[in-house]
């Protein structure tokens, strides 16, 4: 945990983690003897599944959820399906968890073979969405406004983790595939690339510009990149669809060159690990591993109280079991120590300013909380800018009264997402 | 998926830079040992008293209004004993115990919970509390006649007092050294500018106080001191002179950047600290009192909500 620094009369300066030029392999985790997927959509009894328990799964196959419902998983290993439940994730979402009891032997599903040959956008749509960086290929169908820029992330938002930095020194390779690819079967031209400094010789080696991110936090969040990019910043209530952009993660490139490639849909997710005591270890790990495997190959005991994160210490999201699984977009897992954890209080704003400092999107924090804590959310959109937020968590980070502050603006844009569907099911 | 183990689950972020109001406090205390212990030695036991007297029943009416209200108690987060050492630190080394008493209830009481405690308070409690007290027993704060049995060797007239009833000619005997190194008569932690300018470095630096605050009101009582004095050397004091005695610089670091009661976007820190720096000098040389600072920074609490409006568009703000 970075602390506040002895001079703190300017913003918290805290740098991203630079790889270091020759980074070790990330460690391997065996495929373990279940591992469980999520299907990105509610799970009902009800509905006539295309899967069924006991049912045999090879490595890469596609698993649909029903005739009418396209959602689908790529299975990330062989074996047996032993339990399909629903799974409930943050702010209320639901998923189809689907767990395989794997077998020893792999035998990888041929389907994708004959695809491989003439990549096109469908392809990549039915195939592609769960894999290692989760492209969002979702996002040229939605979007009413075409997209015309693509940005790619070789480095991860959030501090701590070099998951992406490590992708794009050691998979160049498939990522200038995947970029081929990618310009190919979505029609997008501009494609950059937003490395920090120290990767630059790598990435101009890809042949796509290249753009160079700060390295202080949060430069790498998405709404500072295009700001610093195109000079211009996402107008409140739009999203980067609307301006015509797209992001995906270095990861997710790679994997889509590294498929065409091989004609197999990659099932091995690296993700950075952060131990009890911040040492950080590239690791490797079958989608669908759960939490508590990963515990074990580096032996570590979890006690009560514990915390274990998915992403990073600033935007990440905390989970409420050891057994959940690696996600395609688990970009890192964070241990905490029961005894290291910061505790939030309900003292009141006392109006220092330190948030309103920290702020990169100059949003009045201090008068904000006070009407979120109220709950007046509709005049916190009005007046202080509520949506201006790009949900760094610097605020929070920063509060001397330890005031949640992220959480605050998470829960109100919620609510306020809530009413505003409701306000529109009912007109 | 069932697990035994209860994690602990929470909203990011999952890191906490560390700060606390508490250590915010105490770290203001620290930074006004140099002046308050200087005034101690100074004035000996009747300052000490004044000083402990002021702190314990600043955090014994926090304690009883806690008890009151039913609330949580909060002297833990050290900022009532903030507002107690700050209140004795304006006041002479000879006021009476009740006027502690009274003080301290107004400033924690009234200046603070009434309103709704930590961070609520509209004006400095340090000066609501001196306030009252100055309007209500003028002759506590008249300096010369509080300190007229003390012989600490040096000139024992109190600057601001000499400047308003003699003009330029009756503080000849203050050389700006002097008016460093402490050798002037006020409060028992208001002489030594030096402790109180090393104070306020170590707070800006640190980042406990805003520096814009200190900076532009310093920067408001020197230019407008400069004017007044370029107009009329004969009648009105060089800005040095303005800067060193009386509350300006306890007022420069202790009581303008008050957390609750001042701005803290950029534009409206400077526009609050020069213009309490003005009104500060322009109550010394055209007003009635002998010190403005205590009123200048009252009346720009007044103004802070409205000129804290001004500030950066948001990010991505449309209109």
């Amino acid at each position: 945990m970075i602390k506040r620094s002895f001079i703190g009369f300017t913003k918290p300066l805290i740098a991203y983690d630079a790889l270091e030029s020759a980074p070790p392999e990330p460690k391997q985790i065996q495929t373990p003897k279940k591992i469980t997927l999520f299907i990105d959509t509610p799970y009902n009894y009800k509905d006539s599944l295309l899967l069924n328990i006991g049912d045999n799964v090879k490595t890469g196959q596609r698993l649909s959820y029903s005739e009418d419902n396209d959602a689908y998983v790529i299975a990330s290993a062989t074996g047996t399906i032993s339990s399909i439940t629903s799974i409930l994730g943050d702010y209320g979402k639901s998923y189809t968890a689907v767990t395989i009891d794997t077998n020893e032997t792999e035998e990888m599903d041929d389907h994708f073979t004959a695809l491989r040959k003439d990549p096109t956008f469908d392809t990549a749509k039915n195939y592609l969405d769960s894999m290692p960086g989760k492209p969002s290929f979702n996002r040229f169908i939605d979007s009413e406004n075409s997209i015309d820029t693509i940005i790619i992330c070789g480095m991860d938002a959030d501090l701590y983790i070099k998951t992406n930095q490590y992708i794009l020194k050691a998979e160049l390779e498939a990522i200038a595939n995947g970029i081929r690819i990618l310009k190919d079967i979505t029609q997008v031209d501009h494609v950059i690339i937003a490395v920090p400094e120290s990767l630059m010789q790598d990435a101009i080696l890809l042949g796509t510009e290249v753009r160079t991110v700060n390295t202080e936090y949060p430069a790498a969040l998405p709404h500072l990149m295009v700001k610093s990019f195109t000079g211009q910043a996402v107008p409140v209530g739009k999203d980067f669809g609307d301006i015509g952009i797209c992001f995906f993660t270095a990861e997710a490139v790679a994997s889509i060159g590294k498929t065409f490639a091989n004609g197999s849909i990659p099932v091995t997710k690296t993700f950075t690990f952060i131990d009890k005591n911040e040492i950080k270890t590239l690791v490797s790990a079958k989608i669908g591993t759960t939490v508590s495997e990963i515990l074990d190959a580096f032996d570590i005991t979890l006690d009560e109280k514990d915390r274990i994160i998915f992403g990073g210490p600033m935007t990440g999201s905390a989970i409420y079991s050891a057994d959940y699984p690696i996600l395609p977009d688990t970009d890192a897992i964070i241990v905490q120590a029961r005894d290291k954890l910061d505790y939030i209080s309900d003292y009141p704003c006392i109006n220092c300013g330190d948030c309103v400092r920290s702020c990169p999107a100059n949003i009045p924090v201090n008068m904000l909380v006070r009407l979120l804590e109220a709950g007046q959310y509709e005049e916190a959109s009005d007046q202080y800018d509520l949506y201006s937020c790009i949900e760094c968590g610097l605020c929070s980070y920063v509060c001397v009264s330890k005031i949640p502050v992220f959480h605050y603006i998470k829960l109100a844009k919620y609510e306020l997402d809530l009413t505003r569907t409701a306000e529109a099911t009912n007109a | 998926m069932l697990s035994h183990k209860k994690l602990t689950v929470s909203h990011a972020p999952f890191w906490h830079d560390g700060s606390s109001i508490s250590a915010r406090s105490y770290h203001t205390m620290l930074a006004t040992l140099p002046a308050v212990l200087f005034g101690l030695f100074s004035y000996g036991f009747l300052a000490f008293g004044v000083v402990s007297l002021s702190i314990s029943f600043a955090m014994i009416w926090e304690l009883a209004i806690n008890k009151v209200t039913k609330r949580s108690i909060s002297i833990g987060d050290g900022n009532a004993a903030l507002i107690g050492l700050i209140f004795a630190m304006l006041l002479p080394a000879t006021s009476p115990w009740w006027l502690v008493i009274t003080g301290t209830f107004v400033a924690v009481v009234i200046g603070k919970h009434i309103f709704g405690g930590i961070g609520a308070n509209p004006f400095n409690p340090v000066l609501i509390g001196l306030a009252m007290l100055m309007v209500s027993w003028t002759d506590f704060f008249d300096f010369d006649q509080a300190l007229l049995n003390y012989d600490l060797g040096f000139v024992m007239v109190y600057p601001l007092a000499a400047l308003k009833h003699l003009g330029p000619a009756g503080i000849d005997a203050f050389s700006t050294t002097d008016l460093l190194m402490g050798q002037q008569t006020g409060g028992i932690g208001a002489t030594f500018s030096l402790g109180l300018i090393a104070g306020g470095i170590y707070l800006m630096i640190r980042g406990f106080i805003r520096w814009e605050i200190s900076l532009s009101f310093l920067a408001g009582v020197f230019v407008t001191a400069l004017l007044f004095n370029l107009k009329n050397p004969a009648m009105y004091a060089d800005p040095l002179f303005h800067l060193f005695t009386g509350y300006t610089l306890i007022g420069a670091f202790f009581l303008a950047p008050e957390d609750s009661s001042s701005p803290v976007n950029f534009i409206p820190m400077l526009i609050y600290g020069a213009g309490g720096g003005i009104m500060t000098v322009l109550i010394r040389n055209a007003g009635a009192y002998i010190d403005g600072v205590v009123f200048a920074i009252l009346l720009m609490n007044i103004i802070n909500p409205l000129i804290d409006k001004i500030r950066p568009k948001a990010l991505g703000k449309v209109v």
